[in-house]
C-alpha cells in the first residue's frame, strides 16, 4: 500500500461519508455543509489525479458560488429551517435493495471495460497542463465550438434565471 | 550562499538520511517543520501588525496611539491577547455549537493558507504550484464560507442578516477581481506566482496600472474594510456576522481580518510591484524577502490609509459600484490588454510598456468622461423644477374658515 | 509537483490547530459561568421575540446567481490567457468574443434592474 492509496482512501471514505451524511442529516443546513465537505473530497481527489487546475477550479466554482447559493436558498426560506424529523419513508427497504442493484450492475458493466486497466498516457516532460488546455479551448480542430457554445449556454442561465427569479414590482 | 532557509532545509535532510530515515519520511519532516514555522511567523506578524493598525490610526487622527504599555507600546498587542484569552465564552443559547466554534477557525485557517504560495525570495517558496492565482481565489472563496457559518450559526437575525450581506458584498466584488487577477496572468503567461514574478521586467504595475487599481479597490471590499464596512463597522449598532462571538473567537476574526489585509497587500506587491525583484536579490536571496515585505507593507500602508479617509459608502451604493462600474470596467480593461498584447507581439519592451501604459491613461480618461456625463445627467435630472403643490394664502385661509 | 501539493495538504491540516489552539487555552483558564440572561442573543438590547429567520429577499439570490455565471466564465478564460503566447490572433478573437457575449447578459441583467440593491 503506498502512500498514494492510502490518502486516496481516506478521502474516499472521508467523501463518501459526507455524501451519506447529506441525505441523512436531519438540519437542512447540516446537509449543505456536509455537501461542501464532499465537494472538497472531490477537490482533494483531483489534486491526487495531478489535475491542479481541476482542483482549484472545483473549490472556487463548487464551493465558493455553487454552494453559496444553495445555502442562500435554503436559509431564505424560512419553513425548511426547522428540523423536520427522520428522512426516511415508507418504503425504504425497496430503495435500499434498487440502489444496491443499480450500483452491483454498474460495477460490473465497468468490470467488463478494459480501461480501467490501462494507464492514460502522460503529458510529454515539460508541457503545462494548464497552457495544453487553453490551446485545445480555441483551436479550431479541437474544442472552440464547445468553447463558445458554453459563453452562449451560460448567457441563457443568465437570463433564464433573471426571467424566473426576478418580478418586476 | 545568501539563501539561509534552503541551507538550513538542506543540512537537516542530510542529518536526517544520515540517521537512516528513508528518503520521503524525510521531505515529509521537512515539509511539516516548513509549514510549523511560516505558519507561526505569520502568527507572530499578526500581532505586530495589530499594534501597527492601532499606532498608524492614532497618527491619522493626530494622536499618539497606545503609548503606556512597553516602549511605544509595543506590549500592547501581548495585553490584548492575554485579555481575549481570560474572557468568559459565552454561546449564544439555540447556537448551532458545532458549526458556531469552527467558523473562527476557518476564517484564520483560509487566511494562513494563502500563504503557501507566495513566493519569498527567488528560492524561497512554500509551494510553486502552477495555478496559484486560482489557488488565492479558491481560499478567499473558503473564507466567505466561513462568514455565513458563523452567522447562521449564532441564532440571531441580526447576525444573519449582517451575514448576508456580507456575503453579497464580498461575492459582489469576487467578479472584478477575478478578472483583473486575469490580467497580470495574461501578461506573464502563468497562474504560478514565481513565474508571474519572474516575467515582471518591468513591474506590471507600469503596464497595466488600472488593474492594479481594481484589484487593490476589489479585495480592500473583499477584505470587508472601511469604506467598505457597512456591515461591521464600529459605529453600527449591531456588529455584523460575529455580533455573538466574544473573547479569542472574536480575537481570530479580528486578527483573520488584518493578516488577510497584509495578505492583499502582499499579493498585490507580488503581481503588480515585482514580488521579490530588487537589486542584487540574485546574488543574495535573502535579500527577496525584504523586498517583498518592504513592498507589502507600503501597500499595507495605503490600505490603512484609504481606511481612515473615506466615508462609508451605503450597501447600495457598494454594490452598485462593483456590478455597474468596477466589472464594465475590467472587462473593457481586460479585451483591449488581450488585443493589444497580441498585436504588439514583436515590440520591444520599452515600446510594450509604453503602449499598455497609453491604453490604460486612455482607458482611465474615457471613464472620467463618462462618469462626468453621466453626472451631468443626473444633476440636470435631479435639479429640474418638479410641479410641486403650492398653496396660496387665500387657499389657507378657506381652510381654517376665515374669510 | 508532488512536493509543492504535499505542502498545501499538510498546511490544509495544521492550518486549523493554530487557531484551534487558541481557541483550546480560554477553555482551560478563562471562567465559566452560564447564566440564561447571559446566554440570551442579542436584539439590540431588548428580548428577542420570534424565530431567528430572515425576510426573503430576491436579491440576495440573484446577487449570488450572477456571481456564479461570471465566475465561471471567468475561470474558462484562465487557459486561454495562460495559453496566449501559443495563440494565433484569432484565437484571441474567439476569446474577446466569449467575453462579449457575457458583457451582453451584464447589459440584459442591467437594463432590467437586476443589479439594484433595493
Amino acid at each position: 500500500m503506498s502512500v498514494y492509496q492510502i490518502v486516496f482512501l481516506i478521502t474516499a471514505v472521508v467523501t463518501l461519508g459526507a455524501a451519506v451524511m447529506v441525505v441523512s442529516a436531519r438540519s437542512l443546513v447540516h446537509s449543505a455543509l456536509w455537501l461542501i465537505l464532499a465537494l472538497f473530497g472531490v477537490a482533494v481527489t483531483f489534486a491526487l489525479l495531478s489535475a491542479p487546475f481541476f482542483t482549484v477550479v472545483q473549490v472556487v466554482i463548487y464551493i465558493g458560488a455553487i454552494s453559496i447559493l444553495m445555502i442562500f436558498a435554503i436559509m431564505l426560506t424560512r419553513r425548511v429551517m426547522q428540523d423536520t424529523g427522520p428522512g426516511v419513508n415508507q418504503g425504504w427497504w425497496m430503495a435500499l435493495l434498487l440502489s444496491f442493484l443499480l450500483f452491483g450492475g454498474l460495477a460490473w458493466m465497468l468490470s467488463t471495460w478494459e480501461g480501467f486497466g490501462t494507464a492514460l498516457p502522460a503529458l510529454p516532460e515539460g508541457v503545462d497542463q494548464v497552457k495544453a488546455l487553453g490551446v485545445a479551448l480555441v483551436s479550431p480542430n479541437a474544442y472552440v465550438l464547445p468553447f463558445e457554445v458554453a459563453s452562449v449556454l451560460l448567457l441563457a442561465a443568465l437570463i433564464g434565471s433573471i426571467v424566473v427569479a426576478w418580478e418586476k414590482k | 550562499m545568501g539563501d539561509p532557509i534552503n541551507l538550513i532545509g538542506d543540512w537537516l535532510r542530510n542529518l536526517m538520511t544520515g540517521w537512516g530515515l528513508p528518503e520521503n519520511l524525510a521531505t515529509f519532516i521537512l515539509t511539516v517543520m516548513g509549514v510549523v514555522v511560516m505558519a507561526s511567523f505569520l502568527l507572530i506578524l499578526d500581532i505586530a501588525l495589530v499594534w501597527l493598525e492601532r499606532k498608524v490610526v492614532a497618527r491619522f487622527q493626530d494622536r499618539i496611539g497606545p503609548n503606556r504599555l512597553g516602549p511605544f507600546g509595543i506590549i500592547q498587542p501581548f495585553a490584548d491577547i492575554i485579555k481575549l484569552l481570560i474572557k468568559e465564552d459565552i454561546t449564544p443559547q439555540g447556537a448551532d455549537r458545532i458549526i458556531y466554534n469552527i467558523a473562527p477557525l476557518f476564517a484564520l485557517a483560509t487566511v494562513l493558507m494563502m500563504w503557501a504560495v507566495i513566493p519569498f525570495a527567488p528560492t524561497i517558496l512554500g509551494a510553486d504550484v502552477n495555478v496559484a492565482v486560482l489557488y488565492i481565489v479558491a481560499t478567499g472563496a473558503v473564507g466567505t464560507l466561513g462568514v455565513i457559518m458563523a452567522g447562521w450559526a449564532s441564532n440571531n437575525k441580526y447576525a444573519l442578516l449582517g451575514a448576508f450581506r456580507t456575503v453579497a458584498q464580498m461575492v459582489s466584488y469576487e467578479v472584478p477581481m477575478v478578472i483583473a487577477l486575469l490580467i497580470p496572468v495574461l501578461l506573464a503567461r502563468s497562474m504560478g506566482l514565481q513565474a508571474i514574478v519572474d516575467a515582471q521586467q518591468p513591474w506590471f504595475i507600469l503596464v497595466a496600472p488600472l488593474a492594479a487599481a481594481i484589484f487593490l479597490v476589489t479585495s480592500i471590499a473583499e477584505l470587508g474594510r472601511a469604506p467598505f464596512d457597512i456591515n461591521e463597522a464600529e459605529s453600527e449598532i449591531v456588529a455584523g456576522f460575529h455580533i455573538e462571538y466574544t473573547g479569542m473567537k472574536f480575537g481570530l476574526f479580528y486578527a483573520g481580518e488584518l493578516l488577510h489585509a497584509l495578505t492583499v497587500s502582499a499579493l498585490v506587491a507580488t503581481l503588480f510591484l515585482g514580488g521579490w525583484r530588487g537589486p542584487f536579490v540574485d546574488q543574495v536571496p535573502i535579500l527577496g524577502v525584504f523586498y517583498l515585505f518592504v513592498k507589502a507593507f507600503l501597500i499595507y500602508y495605503v490600505i490603512m490609509w484609504i481606511r481612515y479617509s473615506f466615508p462609508r459608502l451605503r450597501i447600495d451604493q457598494m454594490l452598485g459600484f462593483s456590478w455597474k462600474f468596477l466589472t464594465p470596467l475590467a472587462l473593457v480593461l481586460l479585451i483591449l490588454t488581450a488585443i493589444l498584447d497580441k498585436a504588439m507581439e514583436g515590440a520591444t519592451p520599452l515600446v510594450y510598456t509604453l503602449v499598455m501604459l497609453g491604453m490604460n491613461i486612455l482607458l482611465v480618461w474615457a471613464t472620467v468622461q463618462v462618469l462626468r456625463t453621466y453626472a451631468r445627467v443626473e444633476r440636470r435630472r435631479v435639479a429640474e423644477r418638479r410641479p410641486v403643490a403650492t398653496a396660496t394664502e387665500a387657499d389657507f385661509k378657506e381652510l381654517i374658515g376665515q374669510e | 509537483m508532488q512536493n509543492d501539493w504535499l505542502f498545501i495538504g499538510i498546511f490544509l491540516i495544521l492550518a486549523p490547530v493554530f487557531p484551534g489552539l487558541a481557541l483550546l487555552i480560554p477553555r482551560l483558564i478563562a471562567p465559566k459561568k452560564p447564566n440564561p440572561l447571559k446566554s440570551q442573543t442579542y436584539e439590540c438590547g431588548i428580548e428577542t421575540y420570534g424565530d431567528t429567520w430572515v425576510q426573503f429577499k430576491a436579491q440576495y439570490y440573484i446577487f449570488a446567481l450572477a456571481f456564479l455565471i461570471f465566475d465561471v466564465e471567468i475561470v474558462f478564460l484562465y487557459p486561454w490567457a495562460v495559453a496566449f503566447d501559443q495563440l494565433p490572433l484569432f484565437a484571441v478573437m474567439e476569446g474577446v468574443i466569449f467575453i462579449l457575449i457575457l458583457v451582453v447578459g451584464l447589459l440584459y441583467a442591467w437594463r432590467k434592474g437586476i443589479l439594484e440593491w433595493v
